[in-house]
């Protein structure tokens, strides 16, 4: 009987294997599909596991963010329900800490990292205020978007002056609140910024903080070969080319970046980008290099 | 007092014949596969989910465990007719039912303290893995000794549903007593809205019948502490104190109405 049982259990499983290889369905597409979109039904649908819920739909967030990033940069419907899910996430389980730090990173990065969409992050963060007023870090990752995302140096400042009155706030904050204040557009407050977020103990956020000091980095570089460039210029009528600076020994190898994809330079300016098949692509809004 | 002990050791012998502590290898089973899959599926928050799940499946087998056999610890004995056999011994109509209530709700104790201990052995296995700098991120400790504070909150609130379970049971079919028993764990979840009915309708006969309804029914959401222990947020011990009291009222409140209905009826 059991011999007959596990027989039948390994047609079956086989058969599902063979429909699966001939009629394959459009899993991706269903996935996109959200049923329950207000987190206060829900919270009183699901009684007293709201919690867990919150566990069920964090882990749909970072499978959908991963999965869309993943997928092809035409996709349809790509990072749509990542705030809804956070949003679900957050209102099941209102101190979901991390859930409130995610969104801020990945909510505001552009696409097509991320949706491009700091407003939602700023949303998704104001709600975390609402929650835990004393965190800093919120007011801080607040603050971090305005400045790296939206470019918005007086309301940035304001942001970090707010983090840095929270208690047990670190004491950087306010130097940087009000070094933001006199020159927002610099390059070396960023690099402090991702320096502080590289320390975190969620290795997602390091991860993401050392792609940006990366990206930081690439831009150095970039300034220093467009110095070269600028004083080593092609005779006239001649396009910018590597090989000409390689000819010419200005150059000894052709530019890479930190991540070894070779610099792309454009023939009419002489302007030095990053590779779109640099796993640095897309750059950052480049902050003002240094004087 | 005998004669409560007697009985109540014979329905947790019962419930161990009809193979409850099953349950405590499917917690065990769950809570294992889950620390393994988590792991890989939840960016660093696999010691928040197990806390949750393990607090979670502590409730859900409590409260299947409450409910399927709380309403049979009455019925069961009136179909079998060994209700007559009981009843002629030296035992009171009183005695039977709280001899009753107290060996399931010794059934459910020995059930969440296993589950308790598996669920410890499971974190301190995650903590002994993980590395400090990890660890430094946690909201609250691994083995935070605060989520007993959830545990033993999970238990008064099985207290309270065996309960209600066992009123039922007194007077009605299994199957009618289980769709009550669920029906008022559903509305004991529900019931702080009552609570504030005034500031949703006009009426004020309508306002006041839900204020009466908030005090009548089982406010069963107070017991859950689950989401603040396991974020470290601070439950005083006032609030347990002052709810635990609550439950066991209203467990005093509910056997006293069985025994009467008990009492009351004619199995001849």
């Amino acid at each position: 009987m059991v011999v007959l049982a596990l027989v039948a259990f390994a047609v079956a499983i086989s058969l599902q294997m063979a429909r699966d290889r001939w009629y394959p369905r459009d899993d991706i597409e269903r996935e996109q599909i959200l049923y329950v979109r207000s987190g206060a039904a829900l919270k009183r649908m699901t009684l007293s596991f709201d919690a867990l819920a919150a566990d069920v739909y964090w882990i749909r967030a970072i499978q959908n963010y991963g999965g869309d990033r993943l997928s092809g940069s035409k996709a349809k419907t790509k990072y749509q329900l990542l705030f809804p899910l956070l949003d679900l996430t957050t209102t099941l389980d209102p101190y979901f800490n991390i859930a409130y730090r995610f969104g801020a990173i990945f909510l505001s990065e552009a696409y097509p990292g991320g949706p491009g969409r700091p407003d939602q992050s700023v949303a998704l963060l104001q709600k975390a205020i609402e929650v835990m007023p004393q965190k800093w870090q919120y007011y801080h990752d607040i603050g971090f978007v305005y400045y790296w995302r939206m470019r918005d140096y007086p309301t940035a400042a304001t942001w970090f002056q707010r983090a840095g009155a929270q208690p047990n706030a670190p004491n950087w904050l306010q130097p940087l609140a009000a070094s933001m204040l006199v020159r927002g557009n610099d390059r070396a407050a960023a690099r402090f910024l991702w320096q502080q977020i590289a320390k975190s103990e969620e290795p997602w956020l390091r991860r993401s903080a050392e792609r940006s000091l990366l990206q930081l980095q690439a831009l150095d570089l970039i300034d220093q070969f467009e110095a070269v460039i600028k004083r080593f210029p092609p005779a006239a009528g001649e396009q910018y080319t590597w090989d000409d600076f390689l000819r010419r020994r200005v150059l000894i190898r052709q530019p890479v970046d930190p991540l070894g994809a070779p610099y792309v330079i454009d023939p009419a300016t002489g302007r030095v980008t990053v590779s779109e098949q640099s796993p640095l692509f897309p750059m950052p809004g480049e902050p003002r290099r240094l004087q | 007092m005998r004669a409560i002990r007697v009985v109540a050791v014979n329905v947790f012998r019962e419930s161990v014949r009809d193979r409850v502590p099953y349950n405590l290898v499917m917690f065990a089973v769950l809570l294992i596969g889950s620390s393994y899959l988590i792991g890989q599926l939840t960016a660093g928050q696999d010691v928040k989910i197990i806390k949750d799940l393990g607090l979670a499946a502590t409730s859900v087998f409590g409260l299947f465990i409450s409910i399927f056999i709380g309403i049979g610890l009455v019925s069961k004995e009136v179909e079998r007719r060994s209700i007559y056999a009981l009843l002629s011994k030296p035992v009171s109509r009183a005695q039977f039912i709280v001899g009753k209530y107290a060996g399931l709700v010794l059934t459910l104790a020995v059930n969440v303290s296993v589950m308790a201990v598996a669920l410890y052995v499971i974190l301190a296995y995650m903590v002994w893995t993980e590395p400090p700098t990890i660890r430094a991120g946690w909201d609250a400790p691994g083995m935070d000794p605060a989520l007993l504070k959830a545990v033993f909150l999970i238990f008064i609130e099985l207290m309270l549903v065996t309960a209600i379970a066992l009123f039922f049971s007194t007077f009605s079919t299994p199957i009618l007593s289980a769709a009550l028993t669920f029906g008022f764990y559903i509305v004991g979840h529900f019931n702080a809205d009552l609570k504030n009915f005034e500031k949703v309708v006009s009426s004020r006969a309508a306002a006041q019948l839900a204020r009466g309804a908030y005090h009548v029914l089982p406010d069963l959401s107070a017991f859950d502490v689950k989401t603040q222990v396991v974020h470290g947020l601070p439950v005083t011990l006032g609030y347990m104190g002052s709810t635990a009291a609550y439950g066991l009222a209203y467990v005093a409140a509910l056997l006293l109405v069985s025994t009467f209905i008990f009492s009351r009826r004619d199995f001849k």
